[in-house]
């Protein structure tokens, strides 16, 4: 996670465009100013990131499926369930499923585990529309090279 | 009709906490009832989900935009039920 540019996964770990599901994973820092607030002497990464983390999962699954034609807008969440604390250091395994590919958005249900214990859950809503420019495309491209998106799957299915 | 009508007004009447009674076939989705597009995404998930179908969102607003069809077309609620009829129908006879 690179909390100060808003990355929050680090790798794609898995792609699967005929399952519609991804999986991701994300170390929290160590060490962050955020914690200094969140909480003096008893750091927690807030549930928010938390939710922001599976949006980007969430996010990033939609892309391939739109094979970059279309970027995702997060517009709503659902039953968020945030199940047990995190604290920096740990490892995340983030999972997302395409509940719904709508005329212009979609749905997914997405959750984080933790060395294999359910963190939270939630179910997302998103816009999907054109990349407002090339660059702003250029750009999440640059950011799927960094965490490992397998390009490769846009070429099948 | 009567029942994609009954079905749509149940699933706005959930979705956007309207009450039933105030929905009829004559009622505009966001100029009567007050829908905004968020909302409208909650209850287009809800209606794919019930019938199967795709509602052509993108389309219809695009065809707003430019001027070719109104709202009215599509988000009276008649003749909202009315395309999803027709939605229905033309999956009934797509090919497999």
């Amino acid at each position: 996670m690179r909390l100060e540019y808003f990355l929050l996964i680090d790798r794609i770990v898995e792609l699967k465009l005929d399952d519609h599901t991804i999986r991701t994973e994300a170390t929290v820092p160590t060490s962050s100013t955020i914690f200094e607030g969140h909480f003096p002497g008893h750091p927690l990464m807030p549930g928010v990131l938390l939710i922001e983390t599976m949006a980007q999962t969430s996010g990033w699954l939609l892309i391939a499926m739109h094979k970059f034609a279309r970027m995702p807008f997060f517009a709503a969440v659902k039953e968020a369930k945030l199940r047990t604390f995190v604290t920096p250091g740990q490892v995340l395994a983030v999972s997302a499923k395409l509940v719904h590919d709508g005329s212009g958005f979609a749905v997914t249900k997405a959750e984080i585990k933790c060395e294999g214990k359910p963190v939270c859950n939630a179910e997302l809503t998103f816009r999907l529309v054109e990349f407002p420019n090339p660059s702003f495309r250029a750009s999440m491209e640059n950011v799927a090279a960094e965490i490992a998106f397998p390009m490769e799957v846009l070429a099948h299915g | 009709m009567s029942s994609t009508f009954d079905t749509v007004a149940n699933i706005i009447s959930e979705t956007c906490d309207i009450e039933r009674a105030k929905i009829t076939p004559q009622s505009h989705a966001i100029d009567d009832l007050g829908i905004d597009s968020l909302d409208f995404l909650d209850v287009a998930f809800a209606i794919d989900k019930a019938f199967g179908i795709k509602l052509p969102l993108e389309q219809w607003t695009q065809e707003v935009n430019d001027g070719k069809a109104t709202t009215e077309q599509y988000f009276v609620l008649g003749n909202l039920c009315a395309r999803i009829d027709e939605l229905i129908a033309a999956k009934g006879t797509a090919p497999a």
